[in-house]
């Protein structure tokens, strides 16, 4: 498959289990990934979806290298980097990008927004490259200078993704980016994520443990229980003829706004309820 | 059906800047039903709930309003009675199930402290109470589950116990804040049903804070969409969901991503829908227009 950007085969995860450990010796070792097998193609934005526990978070960290793999591989544009060093790491780190969950505690707040987004540059905040990435996700140019607690919960979330995308990476690891955000500002980080990944040509692992959520951005899925894949299908398969009876399940727990389907009993009739809360 | 729980006129303010949190607010959740209140962040759903519950911040106060509790106003009684009143008749689910049990008390106690001490429960009656009360909500071996710490159980157990010990003194009224957004959708779905099913069975009336409409769809008879404190729309479950009356409620559907319609566009908020909701907002400040202008269904 040349046409993958990633390809991972059997990546096993483990860590130690302090709850376990000896006095002396070593900790028994706890499996958080249980040998995984994917490819993402390039330009195709990847759902993973999952309980919590479930590894998604684990799987992304050691896809960027975060969390050193146990065994197996990882080829990133057909280089096999499952274990390369930091300083080998270092010229590919700039296309491979995160946005994280929490802009709050991932975004310095003793700099502004301009050098954030200049510092993995290594830029000044003047520099042009600042200035089309605040114009990519939609923020005006004066935001340079503002720091992240000036800004609204939509809006760092926005500079997020502005210091990923200035590296103009291949690839970028969105972890439950959207989870803090209320409807109408995570409708518009969604719709800008889009935009960015048929814009710019990224290819995108998207975290998160909101079905409704990958089901609109993504165009495949990864179900994921325990520390394995259970499910690798297009968003289309896996949401309409799901093989694997935890994704039916995820799926039959996602409250729809449609109250005609009812979890507990059907709604009292409108009429006794009206009568019942009209003034005393 | 009579109306358990009548918020009147409610407004609420911070007491240094005088900030108002809530807008002449009006609820009515009648005995036994189930009223949802939904609102992005800040939007004061939580602060009627804990209005209604006397445990208002320090720092914010009621400006005016009445809170009608089984027919007593709540907010013309002394401290002390109200404190009496609410806990004998309303009680709360709270959100977050890791912080709101003591980590370092056994689960029994948690549970039987409130009957024993503040409803003067003899002892024996409060433990078999306890006891029946996680068989209700589906705990196997309750008895040994209350001699556990909090930390031993998962967080989905943690959510039952906390709906045991709201049902425990059969209330009447109970406002879940939130219970289920720290849990997995499969373990929220369980916890929905349950609150649904012991809510109905009980004939308790249920005020339902939250944040996701597709809840609101799946367990409320009623609801209230708040923006900045101000209630936009007070309506039925079924009429919201046919079609929304006030533009920024239908704005909020909108927004709320779909699995089952992944081709409708996800809309944020229009800007214009914003503006009008500030500026209805403002005229409701200004003393223009009546706060809550349209009731119906």
């Amino acid at each position: 498959m040349a046409e993958s950007l990633f390809s991972v085969r059997s990546l096993r995860v483990t860590v130690p289990d302090m709850t376990r450990k000896p006095l002396f010796g070593p900790a028994p070792r706890l499996e958080i990934l249980g040998g995984v097998s994917f490819d993402v193609a390039r330009g195709a934005v990847l759902g993973i979806v999952g309980g919590s526990g479930s590894g998604k978070t684990t799987l992304g960290r050691a896809l960027v290298r975060l969390i050193e793999p146990s065994a197996g591989g990882i080829l990133f544009d057909g280089r096999d980097i499952t274990h390369l060093d930091d300083a080998a790491m270092r010229p590919l780190r700039r296309r491979i990008q995160m946005i994280f969950q929490d802009p709050m505690s991932s975004l310095n707040p003793r700099l502004t927004v301009g050098r954030i987004i200049a510092a993995p540059l290594g830029a000044r905040a003047g520099d042009p490259r600042v200035a089309e990435a605040l114009d990519q996700v939609g923020l005006p140019q004066s935001f340079a200078r503002r720091y992240p607690h000036e800004l609204s919960g939509g809006q760092r979330q926005r500079v997020g993704i502005a210091r990923a995308v200035a590296m103009r990476p291949d690839f970028i690891l969105a972890d439950e980016i959207v989870s803090g955000l209320d409807v109408s500002t995570q409708a518009q980080v969604l719709n800008l994520l889009s935009r960015l990944v048929s814009d710019l040509g990224l290819t995108l692992a998207f975290i998160s443990h909101d079905l409704s959520v990958i089901r609109r951005l993504c165009d495949r899925v990864l179900v994921m229980r325990a520390g394995v894949i259970v499910e690798d299908a297009t968003a289309a398969q896996a949401f309409e003829h799901p093989s694997h009876d935890y994704t039916r399940e995820l799926l039959a727990a996602i409250p729809t706004p449609d109250p005609s389907v009812r979890w507990g009993r059907p709604p009292a009739k409108a009429g006794e309820m009206s009568a019942a809360s009209r003034k005393p | 059906m009579s109306v358990f729980l009548s918020v009147r006129n409610l407004s609420v303010r911070l007491r240094n800047t005088r900030e108002r949190l809530l807008r002449s607010v009006d609820i009515d959740v009648p005995a036994g039903a189930v009223c949802g209140l939904v609102g992005e962040s800040g939007a004061g759903k939580s602060m009627i709930g804990k209005a209604v519950l006397g445990v208002l911040p320090r720092a914010a106060e009621v400006v005016e309003g009445e809170i009608f509790l089984d027919g007593e106003d709540l907010l013309a009684m002394s401290p002390d009675r109200r404190r009496k009143a609410i806990g004998a008749k309303a009680a709360l689910i709270p959100q977050d199930p890791m912080t709101a049990l003591n980590p370092s008390r056994k689960i029994g106690p948690q549970i039987t402290d409130r009957l024993v001490d503040i409803l003067g429960w003899p002892k024996a009656g409060a433990f078999s109470r306890a006891q029946e009360v996680l068989s209700e909500v589906r705990i196997p071996e309750p008895e040994r589950v209350m001699r556990l710490y909090p930390h031993e159980l998962s967080g989905g157990m943690r959510q039952r116990v906390l709906i045991a010990s709201a049902f425990a003194a059969e209330p009447k009224l109970i406002v879940a804040d939130e219970p289920t957004t720290a849990l997995d959708v499969t373990v929220q779905k369980q916890i929905l049903q349950l609150i649904a099913e012991l809510q109905a069975r009980h004939g308790t009336a249920l005020l339902f804070v939250t944040h996701d409409l597709g809840v609101v769809a799946k367990i409320c008879d009623r609801l209230s969409v708040l923006y900045a404190g101000l209630v936009v729309e007070d309506t039925s479950v079924e009429d919201f969901f046919a079609a929304p009356d006030h533009a920024y409620s239908a704005a909020l559907l909108a927004a709320t991503p779909r699995h089952d319609a992944p081709e409708s566009s996800l809309l944020p908020v229009p800007q214009d829908v914003i503006d009008a909701v500030r500026g209805q907002v403002a005229a409701v400040d200004a003393g223009w227009v009546p706060a809550q202008g349209r009731r119906h269904g």
